[in-house]
């Protein structure tokens, strides 16, 4: 049974031209997937393709970084299976895949709550939506912690640390806080990762940050968020698959086509209560709360 | 080639006669290599670049503009002012620390040291030009960054200032060693009629030896601004990265070079954004190489002058 599945898999990986396969090991077909994608869900892809690969010995599932962008790229030149992405495909990529014979098909896979990071001795109680537009978008006229009510004796002055404009995260903060069609505000301290914007709001009195909740750790503060005059929301697992954090957002896997064979084993898995349990242990929400 | 001794040799094909062409078949392609890779990364980034800037960039918005939003919707903005701004004055700055320190060093290496002082001098100074850039970044984000924050009362560490110090650190090594050679090259026989003079150690060096050896000197202190212009990683990781005209010392920058290393991973080949940070690309190989072509220029007129 194992080896009929195999085979399938191979013979159609074959005839998708998609991944490739290896040779055979203990006389049995061995299939390899390439997962490449966004810098947020690297941690958890990796981890998932470790579990996978002791559970189903078949299959070997290789993961890369490098960005969403990156990712989608590399699955519209046809060299990965599974794009992983932290935002929404955008319409000129959907053409791009099309002019290349590439069908994208999306796969929600988790959650992730967009933490908003400052000094852990920032006294600030919460911030809402149009606050953060006013800190980070180009007509905000918030500088100084003063503005929004906040007293930080000598260090008043806001110091804006974003993100490198491809990143999943850079737009994804853009769409939500400032519009699809807002400008941030230039100037901000564009670092190019997650870890990088906590590490530096950690080390920098002054600073506010914005990055992923599996990012947080003890030596800096996560702010609530409010929205529509609703009362503040702390970010969490809970709230962001609750919805009601209101900067939370789908993490997605993209395959070329309904994905089938191991790559549709590989999915499966992965939104199995097994695969979600993994997603919730590196800190980002799973899809249910079973 | 038609002396009789290169024709005897030339008759006689033996194992040394085909080591012989072998050998010069090698070093010949070794020799012409740097000219091969030159033209061959010229031809791939003006490939890459050069129909983008003729046909959709606007060259006065870029010149002109600091708005560098490339992934903006619904049209990005492509202008270079702040980027250029911010490679200037990290460069700029480097110079003021790097050219009075290395300066200093090389008169003292080529003028005052004797003995084991003036060879364990050079080899540290050699050794300082061997540390990888990531390092040299490293210690800008982690040791100077809390400590110009300290020192300064300024919110925050990643500045004009911070990559200032670390590309002067950088770019002073190959100064250095440039410096001194210029000095070297002044014959003593400008040392010793000066001495004769009665001229002091001060007023040789000042009044002759500086003077004898000032292009070379040039020379040195333009190699230093193109290896700050050039420098990628230190200053990505010192400077903030932050798309910012800097009026002062404290302020975050971003550096054309940074900005290539920052995006061009996550670019969709072929794209618009991908082309502009080409373009980028193209500002910085042109403005190096005239400031190279222009050192390499001085380096030998200083030479020729006293020859």
């Amino acid at each position: 049974m194992k080896r009929a599945f195999n085979l399938t898999a191979v013979l159609s990986l074959a005839a998708l031209g998609l991944g490739s396969c290896g040779g055979t090991v203990d006389g049995a077909s061995r299939a390899s997937i390439k997962n490449k994608g966004s810098d947020t869900l690297v941690t958890v892809a990796q981890a998932w393709a470790e579990e996978y690969s002791k559970v189903a010995g078949g299959t070997v599932v290789t993961v890369t970084g490098g960005g969403s962008g990156t990712g989608i790229n590399a699955m519209i030149n046809g060299t990965v299976d599974i794009a992983n992405a932290s935002r929404k495909m955008k319409a000129s990529e959907f053409d791009t895949a099309r002019a290349a014979g590439i069908e994208p098909v999306e796969h929600i896979v988790g959650f992730d709550a967009l933490a908003v990071y400052v000094h852990k001795d920032n006294p600030i109680e919460s911030i809402t939506i149009e606050q953060l537009a006013g800190i980070y978008g180009e007509d905000g006229t918030t500088t100084k912690w003063s503005d929004i009510g906040v007293d930080m004796g000598d260090n008043d002055e806001i110091v804006r640390v974003s993100r490198q404009n491809n990143s999943g995260t850079y737009v994804y903060f853009r769409n939500t806080v400032l519009g699809k069609q807002g400008r941030y505000k230039l100037g901000s301290l564009d670092l190019h990762g997650s870890k990088d914007v906590v590490e530096l709001v950690e080390k920098t009195a002054g600073a506010i940050g914005y990055s992923g909740l599996a990012y947080a750790n003890e030596h800096v503060k996560l702010v609530p968020v409010s929205i529509n005059g609703n009362a503040a929301v702390t970010p969490s697992v809970e709230t962001a698959v609750d919805g009601t954090y209101p900067i939370a957002r789908p993490l997605m896997m993209y395959t070329n086509g309904e994905p089938t064979g191991a790559i549709k084993e590989y999915m499966d898995w992965i939104l199995s209560p097994t695969g979600q349990a993994i997603i919730r242990a590196k800190g980002y929400a799973p899809i249910t709360m079973d | 080639m038609s002396s009789p001794q290169s024709d005897r040799l030339d008759d006689r094909i033996d194992a040394a006669w085909i080591w012989d062409r072998i050998a010069r078949a090698v070093i010949f392609v070794g020799g012409i290599s740097a000219i091969i890779f030159v033209v061959a990364i010229f031809a791939f980034v003006a490939k890459e670049g050069l129909t983008f800037i003729f046909q959709k960039l606007d060259l006065g918005f870029f010149f002109t503009s600091m708005e560098w939003r490339p992934a903006q919707e619904p049209e990005p903005e492509f202008g270079g002012l702040a980027l250029i701004a911010g490679t200037a004055s990290v460069t700029g700055l480097a110079m003021l620390i790097a050219v009075p320190f290395s300066l200093g060093v090389a008169i003292y290496i080529g003028e005052f040291a004797t003995g084991k002082v003036r060879e364990t001098l050079k080899i540290l100074v050699e050794l300082l030009a061997a540390i990888p850039s990531v390092v040299w970044g490293f210690i800008g984000l982690t040791i100077l960054n809390p400590l110009i924050i300290d020192l300064f009362n300024v919110p925050v560490g990643l500045t004009v200032l911070n990559a200032g110090i670390i590309l002067g650190l950088m770019a002073a090594p190959i100064m250095t060693t440039i410096a001194e050679d210029a000095l070297k090259a002044v014959p003593d026989s400008y040392r010793e009629a000066a001495e004769a003079m009665g001229a002091t150690r001060w007023q040789v060096i000042r009044q002759v030896v500086l003077p004898s050896a000032s292009k070379g000197l040039v020379a040195a202190i333009l190699l230093g601004v193109g290896r700050g212009f050039g420098e990628t990683m230190a200053v990505l990781m010192a400077s903030g990265h932050a798309i910012n005209i800097p009026t002062s010392p404290f302020d975050s920058a971003r550096a054309l070079t940074a900005t290539i290393a920052a995006e061009l991973g996550d670019t969709a080949r072929g794209s618009d954004h991908y082309k502009a940070l080409f373009s980028l690309g193209i500002l910085l190989f042109l403005v190096t190489f005239v400031i190279n072509l222009l050192a390499d220029v001085l380096v030998r007129k200083g030479a020729s002058d006293r020859s």
